[in-house]
């Protein structure tokens, strides 16, 4: 590898991660602005014009505040937990393809950080290390509430799991590849064959499946069971104070913005956008291809937030029951459906 | 090679102090670092599949379980049944006829030869797919009943019998 791609990689991090950091810090306001808007309220509008300042507040609020660990916790691994957390919310996104090749100057930018043969299960793999910031937060607090809230979160992600992959086998019987850009690169355009490219259209109900787990697994209402403060204070994150507890509740605005980044790349297409061919210089292809992908990611940020403030929370049987009996059989029932269409097809 | 003894050396560390930590919980903590360096020794392998699926599999679902029982069950030393003289004077005895056992194996020790991959790309999912559906179909089918027999036989002793409640 030469100096300059090894400098080209390492300002394409660097981007990834200041990005993700700051769409997490806009999330936090979007979301208090969402809420507003849903509960008929203006939202926070005091620091700076419409309140656009607020995160920044926020975020220096929750460093200078003083700092508490508990006498009877473990200290080290008080601190693990919640460094873990936000440490696999962010290499999430490697794997990402956030759009075609750039060709600056003779050199061709690879807009990807890496592109791994198993990129699916690179993020399954993530997604399920991502449970051990919680437990490890949640036991070390020894707190009763705190522990709850962890085991309730280790069964409930482990539960989720399992539907979310059965849902991508069936996308995988559809794409037949595990690599990310891959994956992306056949959802080309919007329309090909006779029918649509993007896999939302071939995989309607696996889609369905997978919104769900994601829900799920980044902790959000109706499944937000682990920090349910009517019944455990504050779950898993009860004893946490300052940046430590920033950085719990800004991991889960980090993992929603990787989850909608997946389901983009997944199911809609990816950097494609309609009509793209139609546009010959390829930079401005992949220039375009960047801001469609940023608009879907927006738009299931939006999603998020949008079921938040509507649906009330499960209960837990509820939860386990809809887990077990409801997504599991439809997910095995979507495999064995994809797997018959496509020998059909094939015939 | 020396980054492959230097994780052989981290996997060997970490299973000590799997079993010598005091608490349960430590136990299991460490016991996720030690699966993590079998997913790097499979990449080093080059056995990416192996190595994903080890980490979502044993790291990501298995191990979280664990974690999961030990927090949920609370295990500390006031809980820890008292064992009786005796009891220990077995161990000890056991234990020092284990180690003359594998002393005397070792005797018979050769330096072992390292078997060569036929294919090295062997470990890429499309060629191990191909390779378990194909050749090992048998095994791979039979193993599979395995698993699905392991299964109803924990959903048999969860469930109550209707007699007794």
């Amino acid at each position: 590898m030469e100096l300059a791609d090894i400098i080209i990689k390492f300002v394409l991090v660097v981007i990834i991660f200041a990005i993700s950091l700051l769409i997490a810090l806009y999330s936090t306001y979007a979301e208090r602005k969402v809420a507003a808007f849903f509960q008929d309220r203006l939202g926070p509008n005091r620091a700076g014009p419409w309140g656009i300042l607020q995160p920044f507040a926020d975020g220096g609020k929750m460093f200078l505040k003083e700092e508490i660990i508990p006498a009877s916790a473990s200290k080290f691994l008080f601190i693990a937990g919640p460094s873990l957390s936000i440490f696999t919310a962010c290499i999430g996104s490697a794997v990402i393809p956030w759009g075609q090749q750039l060709t600056i100057a003779g050199h061709v930018i690879d807009l990807q950080v890496t592109d791994i043969n198993v990129g699916v299960l690179y993020i399954l793999g993530v997604v399920s290390l991502g449970v051990y910031g919680v437990m490890i937060g949640g036991w070390a607090s020894n707190n009763k509430y705190s522990l709850l809230g962890a085991i309730r979160a280790a069964s409930q992600n482990i539960s989720y799991e399992i539907s979310m992959g059965l849902a991508i086998i069936a996308l995988l019987l559809v794409t037949g590849t595990l690599s990310l850009r891959q994956i992306a690169e056949q959802q080309h355009g919007f329309w090909a064959h006779g029918w649509f490219t993007w896999n939302f259209f071939k995989q309607p109900l696996g889609f369905l499946l997978f919104i769900v787990c994601a829900f799920a697994e980044t902790n959000r209402t109706p499944f937000d069971l682990p920090e349910c403060e009517t019944e455990l204070i504050g779950g898993y994150h009860t004893e946490y104070s300052s940046m430590k507890l920033g950085f719990y509740l800004f991991s889960e605005y980090i993992n929603m913005f990787v989850s909608g980044a997946v389901m983009a790349t997944l199911y809609f297409g990816g950097y494609n956008f309609p009509f793209m061919d139609m546009i010959h210089s390829p930079n401005l292809v992949a220039i375009l291809g960047v801001v469609a992908l940023f608009a879907k990611i927006f738009f299931f940020i939006f999603f998020f937030m949008w079921v938040r403030w509507t649906i009330p929370r499960f209960r837990y049987d509820q939860l386990m029951d809809l887990g077990w009996k409801a997504l599991i059989p439809l997910a095995i029932a979507n495999i064995v459906i994809t797997g018959i269409v496509i020998t059909f097809l094939n015939r | 090679m020396s980054t492959f003894y230097f994780i052989a050396f981290l996997s060997i560390f970490f299973s000590i102090l799997v079993i010598s930590a005091k608490n349960p919980v430590h136990s299991i903590l460490y016991l996720v670092l030690v699966f993590f360096t079998f997913t790097i020794h499979y990449i080093l392998m080059n056995a990416q599949f192996l190595a994903v699926v080890n980490f979502i599999v044993y790291m990501g679902a298995i191990l979280v379980l664990f974690l999961y029982t030990l927090m949920l069950i609370n295990l500390n030393k006031e809980s820890e049944p008292r064992k009786s003289g005796l009891i220990k004077l077995a161990a000890v005895v056991g234990g020092g006829c284990f180690l003359t056992t594998i002393i005397a194996a070792l005797k018979a020790f050769k330096i072992s030869q390292p078997v060569m991959l036929q294919d090295p790309n062997l470990g890429l999912v499309k060629n191990l797919g191909k390779i378990l559906f194909n050749e090992y179909l048998l095994p791979f089918e039979v193993s599979s009943i395995l698993l699905l027999s392991a299964m109803v036989g924990a959903v048999l002793l969860a469930t109550k019998d209707p007699k007794t409640t």
